[in-house]
């Protein structure tokens, strides 16, 4: 009894953890279609904003969600109006382009912190159920990643800012020729999608430790997840989180970590190459 | 073309010959070995992705894996003439599996790439996790993140005391670059070649016309991957040790930009570009001012935001606008359109 319900909160934090790891890059390729390779990296300043914030004496949460968001969005904002703007359309050159920039940030952070690892304690302690240990901060994750699904789905489907932004993304000459910018939505987008990604490197940045280049550890899982999920955002990103959370875990308790998470890798390999188009390419059609 | 052929051979023989000659008297010949390697390495994705339209993002992958085929075979053996064949053939024929899979799954741009990065990444954690002894192949211990070391390395053919090391391998290595640059060259003057353009250029259009598209994209990605293997073993043979960074994505990574920087949709853009960057990078290694990853990734948006096209073709456009009455370019055409992968 008390092992099915470790192994449920085991299974709930790595779905939870891939929906955080995957929202940011989900909003700037699902919607935007700009393959964001500095993703991962976009996590680790998020990561790098929480500790700086937290060591200079700021609340933890604060630090974790409304600091890093904000100082990371900021600086997507800075590389949509440097570099991205010129690219979009052109989605190899985007790729390119945003690896290079993720070399970037790791050379720049590599600089400015050092090639050393940082970290800070969980803040919420752990507690125990029947003969096991549960680290209280997992339960933490799962409920920010539940909040931002339902955010995410409420500003998208319940807001006229949603609509635009939709609407756009869709036709944006049609966006044009109703008197909104295009260029100036595109922007704020992007700033959402680097935002997310900031929340998501600050909320894991207690689990692991902080090196310049531990973005490399999320970026494929992202990726794969948000492919894999396929052209509806929310469904295709929270279908495809439940699918390779469950498959890896269950691999990780079976056999070991190591091979749950190359499991996870092969499970995103077969499910493209029998469903091209992702998993809401051919189920949940037409839901957002 | 066919009439030009014999002298284009020629001046390539010539030309060749001569940077071999006075290269190493510009730069030591331990570094300039591995950038003739690192230029190999550049001209495998050279040829599928600016021939083939086939961005692969993990050429990586082959090339650890020709490396550590290598590493392997030559402590099993004892001797490098096998295993340097077997460093091409099973690099080639993992391509050939995958490539099948892909191609035949009619897998486009970026699914293809992100299957070779998780392909990629597949093969380095699990690489990096076999460091307990029961990981063993044959006599050679995989030995996880700390690599393969002390393996055998290459000697002269049937006889494994008479070792090829220092400047006798920088030649091999050279002329080895040499023989695959010309058959690159072949290949693509063969009507296997201008088919591959065709279909790099308009997939649908080819498919029509009645060519077995899935079939041809696996057979030139099984090539890249033979040659990527054949650069991993020498590689191996260079540094004497084999670890899991040659599957890392930075290496990955350093593929691509030196294919985007010398330019795609030519031969020698990526060797030069693989030579001049990698050499840079050493350089710059010297140096602890500027982080070294710092000045790589700067390259790279830099070029994809002002010379897309390369150094290699923009230098041929520039050169053919100062040459008026252009002859007739024997090189085959850059890409005109946006790239695909």
């Amino acid at each position: 009894m008390d092992l099915s319900f470790v192994i449920l909160v085991e299974v709930l934090y790595a779905v939870a953890s891939l929906v955080l790891i995957s929202a940011g890059l989900a909003v700037v390729f699902g919607m935007m279609k700009v393959i964001n390779l500095a993703h991962g990296e976009f996590m680790m300043m998020g990561g790098y904003a929480t500790i700086t914030a937290a060591n200079l004496g700021i609340n933890v949460f604060v630090a974790m969600l409304v600091i890093a968001p904000l100082v990371v969005g900021l600086i997507g904002l800075v590389v949509e109006r440097l570099v991205i703007r010129h690219l979009y359309g052109r989605l190899v050159d985007t790729m390119l382009a945003t690896w290079g920039l993720s070399l970037m940030f790791i050379g720049l952070a590599t600089m400015i912190f050092g090639n050393t690892t940082t970290g800070i304690s969980t803040p919420i302690t752990g507690f125990t159920v029947g003969d096991y240990q549960i680290n209280g901060y997992n339960f933490f994750i799962i409920v920010v990643s539940v909040v931002l699904v339902l955010c995410m789905l409420a500003v998208l489907k319940g807001t006229r800012a949603g609509l635009i932004a939709r609407g756009t993304m869709q036709r944006s000459d049609m966006a044009a020729a109703l008197g909104y910018s295009p260029d100036r939505i595109y922007m704020a987008t992007f700033f959402c999608g680097s935002a997310l990604s900031g929340l998501a490197g600050a909320v894991l940045a207690p689990l692991v430790g902080l090196v310049p280049t531990s973005g490399g550890a999320y970026i494929a899982k992202a990726f794969i997840t948000v492919i894999a999920g396929g052209p509806s955002l929310i469904a295709g990103l929270v279908s495809s989180a439940t699918s390779f959370g469950l498959v890896s875990q269950i691999f990780t308790f079976t056999i070991s970590p190591v091979i749950g998470e190359v499991v996870l890798l092969v499970a995103a390999v077969i499910v493209l190459r029998l469903m091209p188009q992702g998993i809401t390419g051919r189920f949940f059609r037409g839901k957002l | 073309m066919r009439g030009t052929g014999g002298r284009d051979v020629l001046i390539t023989l010539v030309v060749a010959a001569l940077l071999i000659w006075i290269m190493p008297t510009m730069i030591a010949t331990y570094t300039l070995t591995v950038l003739v390697i690192y230029g190999m390495l550049g001209l495998s994705l050279g040829l599928i992705w600016g021939f083939g339209g086939i961005l692969c993002f993990g050429q990586a992958a082959f090339f650890g894996l020709g490396a550590y085929t290598y590493a392997i075979a030559a402590i099993n053996i004892g001797e490098s003439t096998v295993p340097m064949i077997l460093a091409v053939l099973v690099p080639a024929l993992f391509a050939a599996i995958l490539g099948a899979i892909m191609f035949y799954g009619r897998l486009m741009d970026v699914y293809l790439g992100v299957i070779t990065l998780v392909v990629t990444l597949i093969l380095f954690k699990f690489v990096n996790t076999t460091a307990g002894p029961q990981y063993v192949i044959g006599k050679a211990r995989i030995g996880g993140y700390n690599g393969i070391p002390g393996f055998q390395t290459l000697n002269v053919p049937g006889d494994p005391g008479a070792y090829i090391w220092g400047d006798p391998f920088y030649y091999v290595c050279a002329v080895a670059l040499v023989i695959v640059f010309l058959l690159v060259t072949w290949l693509l003057r063969s009507s296997f070649g201008r088919i591959a353009v065709g279909i790099r250029e308009n997939e649908v259009r080819m498919a029509l016309l009645g060519y077995d598209v899935a079939a041809r994209k696996t057979v030139l990605f099984t090539i890249g991957a033979a040659i990527a293997g054949l650069s991993g073993a020498l590689f191996a043979n260079w540094s004497e040790i084999v670890t899991p960074s040659l599957f890392s994505l930075s290496q990955s990574a350093e593929i691509i930009i030196w294919c985007i920087v010398g330019g795609l949709g030519t031969r020698l853009g990526p060797i030069l570009g693989a030579a001049g960057l990698a050499y840079l990078k050493f350089m710059l290694g010297q140096q602890s001012m500027i982080d070294n990853t710092l000045i790589t990734g700067l390259i790279l948006v830099l070029f994809v935001l002002f010379l897309p096209r390369g150094l290699v073709p923009a230098v041929a456009t520039l050169w053919g606008r100062i040459v008026v009455g252009t002859r007739r370019r024997t090189q085959p055409r850059t890409m005109r359109r946006t790239r695909h992968g």
